[in-house]
């Protein structure tokens, strides 16, 4: 059968044809759209709160607050304003999700791994921690952990007295704090050199292993170094610390640091429920490398520590690392339910903010531009890492 | 309002958005058939629902009062539970006609956030509750305390004047909800519960052993409690606040639940007056001339509506304190019918 190969002489089409002129105008009608889609959006409420009598700006972030927040890590008292109450809920919300994120991690890697054991008892207990923790809702945990401690523990007065004056009441933790007098300096730049050493240490010993296939005992000489140096450098500068002890007066402790229950139970709640969805991811990144790598591993003659240090996560990492993201993305978000039991986040103390001034469109813009924030860094962080760590073709 | 499809694909996305408010809140109210009115989440005594999820209590019986005006009966009424949070926003977005949540008149409230307070249904004072077992008789002993309240409310901030005043250690915990509060100080999260006097009784009730706590004497704040409107629409602001004029008039005449519709037969001038047999009250408001009998008989004269709800007969217990008419020396004041 003969080809036809006439070859079609393209007429002259009109432009409004050429997929790649249209291609361009549905881009830019869109983007019109969508423009002209929010700028009514913000017209249209600025003009209506207007029309409505009701303030608007945010010119009240400078107004003081008036009101006292249990926690905060920087100074605040009710004299401080709006705005600085605002910081104080965000770094108390990067302080339960950092930590959040920290132990879930931890929690989720050791149960995804025990749930693959071949131990019969300890791959079952694994099952069921993690089918129990994500089928109950997350604010239900919430509730159960913040008043499951609380009824657990006594009230001042009876506090249970731990070893090296740690008291343990339904107000909180007790911890004496370490008070840094004059000289300390040398402490802190002496934790800064133990760390800078264990670094070289790594990349000394590591080097070292690949010319001549002997190893080092790298994490212990850096464990080592960290207590070691501080120690010394206290000795030399003539011990400049000292401690503060609570000391039960009135109606509860006074002194020391203290860790208020609504933060324990969010962390174990957030931390937990996480915990149970990242098992899942790692027990899946896991299986997803193949048994022949375990096995050209032993035949290698590794032991089954370093098989799955060195050989079976770092391919399941690059499973593992993007649903990963998405629990930490879930966890920070999570956290806003804070609200429940008194944790003052940013979306508590923004709320009392919203209650006092009114100002509910600024209040709520500030919430989702703080939180859209923190997530896209995150996501930038936890993507720039799954770059690093993805496979190299050579 | 700019224009017709906007402000409605908008206020999906915008709780703040209009609501076309342009016809007068009256009609609308008319034109849909009942009046939907903001109450709490549950708050025993002011807002409460029942055991059969009828709702309940001193502010509810309120927004009957203002259901009874409009339609003549005081069941044409629907309830939105609402937050100390999203009180305000649902007012000023239309979700709701009238706001009754035992909500403070403060001036920033009314001159900040579009709202109008058509008068005062409770004087009420920001109090404190304490255990028993403490020993504790007045709030000068309170320092070091921890102080459970309700976040969004003025009591946060009052809280933290008195105790600054005093120059006395305190720490504030605060929950999204009242049942949650009620909670963590039962659990002995906190030394002292603090809201409204009229919300400690209430939210005493709540909790597992109601003898075991003790309401210090000390009121440290004035609250003001009374219904609000959003402050574009004057018309239905004085139906509101004659309603409200209407309950003490006639507890101050005499005119009750069970005697209103013989009463209209009475000599008084003023009786004549309110229940609608002599001038043209009712229509100078847009209502009917029977208007404040109709509210009589749905839910009574401000006593009755007070006795029944929060008075010494009920769990409550409240005596009417500042709430009694200014005959009996309280400060409930309404301007004649005239």
């Amino acid at each position: 059968m003969a080809i036809q190969e006439t070859a079609r002489t393209p007429d002259k089409a009109s432009v409004l044809n050429d997929p790649k002129v249209r291609g361009w105008i549905y881009q830019i009608v869109v983007v019109a759209l969508i423009v002209w889609f929010g700028w009514e959006i913000i017209t249209n409420t600025a003009e209506n709160l207007k029309a409505r009598n009701i303030a608007g700006g945010f010119g009240f972030l400078n107004i003081n607050a008036g009101f006292g927040i249990t926690q905060s890590l920087i100074t605040y008292s009710e004299l401080s304003s709006y705005g600085r109450a605002l910081v104080v809920g965000l770094l108390n919300t990067l302080l339960v999700a950092g930590l959040g994120v920290f132990f879930a991690t931890i929690f989720g890697f050791l149960i995804g791994v025990a749930r693959l054991s071949n131990n019969w008892l300890i791959s079952r207990i694994a099952t069921v921690y993690v089918e129990v923790l994500r089928n109950i809702p997350l604010l239900l945990q919430i509730f159960f952990w913040y008043f499951a401690v609380l009824r657990a523990v006594p009230n001042p007065r009876d506090s249970i007295a731990l070893p090296g004056d740690v008291f343990l009441n339904n107000r909180g933790l007790f911890t004496p704090r370490v008070i840094f007098e004059e000289g300390s300096g040398l402490i802190g730049w002496s934790v800064l050199a133990a760390i800078v050493v264990w670094i070289g240490i790594y990349f000394w010993a590591r080097r070292r292993q690949e010319a001549t296939g002997q190893q080092f005992p790298v994490f212990l000489s850096g464990l080592g170094l960290l207590i070691v140096l501080p120690i010394l450098a206290w000795l030399v500068t003539g011990m400049p610390l000292s401690l503060e002890t609570p000391e039960l007066r009135g109606f509860n402790f006074v002194g020391g640091t203290r860790i208020i229950p609504e933060f324990v139970g969010l962390l174990l709640a957030l931390s937990a429920y996480t915990a149970a969805f990242i098992a899942e991811i790692v027990r899946a990144g896991i299986m997803a490398v193949s048994h022949g790598q375990t096995e050209a591993a032993h035949a290698l003659g590794l032991r089954n520590g370093p098989t799955l240090r060195l050989v079976i996560i770092p391919q399941a990492l690059r499973v593992i690392i993007p649903p990963l993201t998405s629990q930490y993305l879930n966890l920070t978000k999570n956290s806003s339910l804070a609200v429940a039991i008194a944790y003052p986040d940013l979306v508590s103390v923004g709320g009392t903010v919203l209650n006092q001034t009114g100002q509910a469109v600024e209040v709520i813009g500030i919430w989702m531009a703080v939180y859209l924030s923190i997530s896209v860094l995150t996501s930038m962080f936890m993507n720039w890492y799954n770059s690093h760590i993805a496979l190299v073709e050579r | 309002m700019k224009r017709t499809i906007l402000p409605v694909l908008a206020s999906a996305a915008f709780a703040m958005v209009a609501t076309a408010a342009t016809a007068g809140t009256l009609d609308d109210i008319k034109a849909k058939g009942h009046v939907q009115c903001g109450v709490s989440q549950g708050v025993p005594g002011f807002s409460n629902p029942d055991d059969k999820g009828n709702w309940a209590g001193l502010d509810v019986d309120f927004c009957r009062a203002v259901a009874a005006a409009v339609f003549g009966n005081g069941d044409a009424i629907k309830f939105t539970p609402l937050s100390a949070k999203e009180r305000f926003t649902a007012l000023q977005s239309g979700e709701i006609d009238i706001l009754s949540r035992n909500t403070t008149w403060t001036m920033t409230r009314d001159t900040t956030l579009g709202l109008n307070f058509p008068g005062v249904t409770y004087y009420d004072g920001q109090g404190f509750m304490v255990r028993k077992s403490l020993g504790i008789a007045s709030a000068l002993e309170l320092s070091g305390a921890s102080v459970c309240t309700q976040t969004g409310t003025t009591t946060e901030l009052n809280v933290a004047d008195y105790f600054r005043a005093k120059n006395m250690q305190y720490e504030i915990v605060a929950f999204e909800k009242a049942d949650e509060v009620v909670q963590a100080y039962d659990a002995g999260r906190c030394d002292v519960f603090t809201t409204d006097a009229s919300g400690l009784y209430a939210h005493r009730l709540k909790m597992t052993n109601p003898d075991e706590h003790i309401v210090l004497p000390e009121i440290i704040s004035k609250e003001p409690l009374g219904p609000a409107v959003r402050d574009d629409d004057v018309a239905w602001f004085k139906v509101v606040r004659w309603v409200y004029f209407a309950l003490l008039n006639a507890e101050e005449l005499g005119v009750t639940q069970a005697n209103a519709e013989e009463m209209k037969g009475a000599e008084s001038p003023n009786i004549k007056r309110l229940l609608g047999t002599e001038g043209e009250f009712g229509p100078s408001v847009g209502l009917d001339k029977d208007w404040a009998l109709n509210v009589i008989k749905a839910v009574g004269n401000y006593g009755e509506i007070f006795n029944r709800n929060v008075g010494p007969d009920t769990p409550l217990g409240i005596s009417r304190g500042l709430n009694a008419l200014w005959t009996d020396g309280g400060i409930q004041y309404a301007p004649p019918v005239r």
